[in-house]
């Protein structure tokens, strides 16, 4: 864990049409390190993270402002190409949404429009690389012209996953990546998201406390649209400074 | 407060059994209207397909008369030069009617040389001049040679007509001819059924007169009570007249014995015997007075040597006379008639004569339309609909492009036909008749169902999908490309398989460019001038010949296989390709 900011949000609003989601949120994202976002149901998680890669600019009624920069660049800039941010900062869904096509297919798609790699070995090498690091290598190794949308639920999630590092982004967003994972599945993905802390930040939204608590090293707590209280994540969890937060990790609602 | 375990108790209740019988009831209700619904809607096409295969049975096979043909070398090469272009300049015609000659030496006048001349068809006469310019040293020789036979004789032969029906005559036959008449008296009341057909046209006929009879009696009491004794009188004299010729026909149809004259009103009275016919005029019960057709001597003729023949329908209600029957029922017996299964209906080009006319040139000119159609209407309705369903935002300027996209799906094709002819023809210069303008007419009528139809199918891809790649990096245009375009395809084909099937059974707006006109040529590219299946369906339904009829009806159900195969390719890409997520 550094101190260096990779992404830095001020005073973020966003609206969709007359709903406020989002109320006036400052967050840093911290190079090399994960950030949980937790809080309850329809808080505003999903939204936030979806403002770092620019995918709310897909739905018409949503508004946002605020300064938001990635590298001390802002990411609403017009000189920023959406495409190409979206290309560095990558998402996996909170629903799994594999494309249709083979389970090769979808994994190599990153990799193939943005020229990553040259040659069908290189691209068949990074392919099983995600693969392996998604912890679904084993299961999908021999069928893997099988279509993407074959798979169980827990296995798409895992493909997204691989299909998401497989563009070798510099951070990753993921909504709820282990929500429908078995134990055995989630640590291997929480290995996975350790490991990729190395090169990368990553920023995390979980319903588990003790996944919270256990991938990430700083945290911030949403609650209605505000973030009430953001800090290291041995911080939040052993000493709340606010008692919507206590009240939240102890289980008293959400 | 409400206690759930009450209102648990509710489903038990007798009420909610009513409900429940209810309920049943009106399912079974919807089933039974459902299951009226596609059986009325099944017997229509049964009625529909049934008329129409029945009709066009007739225009699958067509019929070839064999004669010999003598090819006198001195008429078509007297050169002997065996060259293609002499060859071709000869007279075929002269040389048809030559073999008709020779066969029935015994037609002599003007006017039935002309009938003869009609059994066989104007084509066959080009046949001839192939065959011959294929192979000239046929030349000089007597070859036997089927000639196409004519519309009318090819209508007869199917029965189109009524037939011929061979009466019971046991009687000898005594015939006095002075060469071109003859008087056939039989020993026995051979010709009795003739005397019974006469005599109930003749009590139509008088009936018919009471009626009119009637009539005027009305009009005589009305103007009677009116005072207007002038018209009363009028009327009087009518009706008496009226009932004086019913009385008198009354009077011959009672009459026993006594002799008929029939005409070209009545039916007609054949006595055959062998090769030589007589067409009788005047008739009794016991034989006849007629024209005979082919050589006879008086003399007499035993049972079972002469035959006596009834055709229903009066000479004057049909295109084949009496001596063409003769005519074609003595080639018959020498079996020189054969029906076969028509090649010439799938692969020639249009023509006046029915015999000669086929669809081929339509089917050619229809694919050629539907080529130019669907290589305009296909990619610019794609890219239209892409852009409107991923790109386009919402504002007032694509909401009305939206609506107006939508109208122009309900628009009358025939004002495309106007706008075709305003813009492509008369502003672009684009050739009249031309399966460029025609094509290019249908593809704007086609248009507005593409879009559609692809809009719609697009809409169907679930943004979970749009997200995944937007997600990954790719752009809009990728991730319509690439995802979109692909999962919406089935839908999109589907639409578009359906909107050709609608262009290629479109008639209006192409009459409007003048794709109606009359082209024998096949044309063989989008330039040259070409009509299509439906126009070419309309203009056999308003020919007066009535081989039309069959072939308007065979044409019809050629296009409705194309159309059946179309709809069924959508079905099966749909079926195929249809995918879930
Ligand atoms: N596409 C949208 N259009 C309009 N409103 C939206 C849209 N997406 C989310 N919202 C609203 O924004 C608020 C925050 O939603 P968000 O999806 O960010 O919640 P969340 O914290 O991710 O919840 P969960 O944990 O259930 O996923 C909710 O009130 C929701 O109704
Ligand atoms: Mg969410």
């Amino acid at each position: 864990m550094t101190n260096e900011v990779k992404i830095s949000t001020k005073n973020v609003d966003v609206f969709y049409g007359d709903n406020h989601a989002i109320k006036d949120v400052s967050v840093d994202i911290l190079k090399n390190t994960v950030t949980a976002f937790i809080g309850p149901s329809g808080c505003g998680k999903s939204t936030f993270l979806r403002c770092l890669n620019r995918m709310n600019d897909t739905i018409d009624s949503c508004k946002i402002t605020g300064e938001l920069l990635m590298d001390g660049e802002d990411i609403y800039a017009k000189s920023v190409d959406p495409v190409q941010l979206r290309a560095k900062v990558g998402m996996v869904f909170q629903k799994p949404n594999p494309f249709p096509k083979s389970i090769f297919d979808n994994v190599a798609y990153g990799p193939r429009i943005h020229g990553l790699v040259g040659n069908k070995t290189d691209l068949e090498e990074v392919v099983e690389t995600s693969l392996r690091r998604a912890a679904i290598w084993n299961e999908v190794k021999d069928r893997l012209d099988a279509p993407g949308t074959s798979l169980s639920g827990g296995q798409q999630q895992r493909l997204c996953i691989a299909r998401a590092i497989a563009t070798a982004p510099e951070v990753l967003l993921m909504d709820e990546p282990a929500s429908s994972l078995d134990p055995i599945a989630t640590a291997q993905i929480e290995e996975l998201i350790d490991e990729l802390r190395n090169n990368y930040s990553v920023v995390i939204v979980t319903h588990s406390m003790q996944q919270a608590a256990r991938v990430s090293q700083k945290t911030a707590f949403f609650h209605m649209g505000d973030m009430v209280e953001y800090g290291d994540t041995t911080a939040i969890f052993t000493n709340p400074v606010d008692q919507r937060t206590q009240d939240y990790i102890t289980g008293r609602f959400g | 407060m409400i206690s759930m375990t009450e209102l648990s108790k509710i489903h038990n209740s007798p009420e909610s059994a009513a409900r429940l019988k209810k309920r049943r009831a009106a399912e079974w209700r919807l089933k039974a209207y459902g299951i009226m619904a596609i059986t009325l809607a099944g017997a229509a096409l049964v009625t529909l397909m049934w008329s129409v295969v029945g009709k066009a049975a007739g225009a699958f096979t067509e019929s070839y008369i064999t004669l010999p043909v003598y090819l006198a070398a001195d008429e078509i090469d007297p050169d002997g030069t065996g060259e293609r272009a002499i060859i071709g300049r000869a007279n075929f015609g002269g040389v048809t009617k030559d073999a008709l000659k020779d066969a029935f030496p015994f037609v002599k006048s003007r006017g039935d040389k002309r009938a003869m001349y009609d059994i066989i068809s104007g084509g066959a006469a080009f046949e001839l001049r192939e065959l011959t310019m294929a192979d000239p040293a046929i030349i000089g020789q007597t070859i036997d040679f089927r000639f196409l036979a004519s519309d009318i004789a090819d209508l007869y032969l199917k029965g189109s007509y009524g037939d011929l029906v061979e009466q019971n005559a046991g009687g000898t036959l005594t015939v006095q001819s002075d060469g071109k008449t003859a008087v056939v008296t039989s020993s026995t009341t051979d010709f009795a059924f003739v005397m019974a057909r006469v005599k109930s046209d003749l009590l139509a006929k008088a009936a018919f007169n009471r009626d009119q009879a009637a009539l005027q009696e009305n009009g005589r009491a009305v103007f009677t009570q009116r005072g207007d004794l002038d018209e009363a009188a009028k009327r009087e004299a009518a009706r008496d007249r009226l009932l004086g010729v019913a009385e008198e026909l009354e009077a011959r149809a009672a009459l026993d014995g006594g002799r008929e004259a029939l005409d070209k009103n009545s039916p007609s009275v054949l006595v055959r015997m062998g090769e030589t016919w007589v067409k009788l005029t005047e008739v009794s019960a016991t034989g006849g007075e007629g024209k005979i057709i082919g050589v006879l001597d008086s003399g007499v003729r035993a049972a079972g040597d002469w035959q006596v023949y009834l055709q229903d329908l009066p000479e004057a209600s049909r295109k084949v006379s009496d001596l063409q029957i003769v005519l074609i029922e003595n080639l018959r017996s020498a079996g020189a008639v054969e029906t076969v299964f028509s090649k010439r209906f799938f692969m020639a080009g249009d023509s006046r004569e029915p015999e000669l006319a086929g669809i081929w040139g339509a089917a050619v000119g229809s694919f050629w339309t539907m080529l130019v159609t669907i290589l305009l209407a296909f990619p610019i309705g794609v890219m239209a609909a892409i852009y409107l369903e991923e790109f386009a935002k919402k504002n007032w300027v694509n909401t009305f492009i939206e609506v107006n996209i939508n109208n122009l799906a309900a628009v009358p094709s025939i004002v495309y036909g106007l706008l075709g002819l305003a813009i492509f023809l008369g502003f672009f210069g684009v050739p009249r008749s031309a399966p460029l303008a025609g094509g290019i007419v249908l593809a704007v009528m086609t248009l507005p169902t593409i879009i559609i139809a692809s809009r719609a199918a697009m809409a169907a891809v679930p943004p979970s999908i749009r997200d995944a790649a937007l997600g990954i990096g790719a752009s809009k245009l990728q991730t319509a490309l690439h995802h979109v375009l692909p999962l919406s395809m089935p839908g999109i084909l589907t639409g578009t398989i359906i909107g050709m099937a609608r262009a290629l059974g479109e008639t209006a707006p192409l009459i409007m460019i003048g794709m109606v006109a009359f082209i024998v040529d096949v044309p063989t590219g989008v330039m040259d001038s070409a009509t299509v299946l439906p126009v070419q369906i309309y203009r056999w339904s308003d020919f007066p010949e009535r081989a039309f009829e069959a072939r308007t009806s065979a044409a019809i159900l050629v296009l409705l296989v194309f159309l059946i195969f179309m709809n069924g390719l959508a079905v099966f890409l749909r079926k195929r390709f249809e995918r879930r997520w």
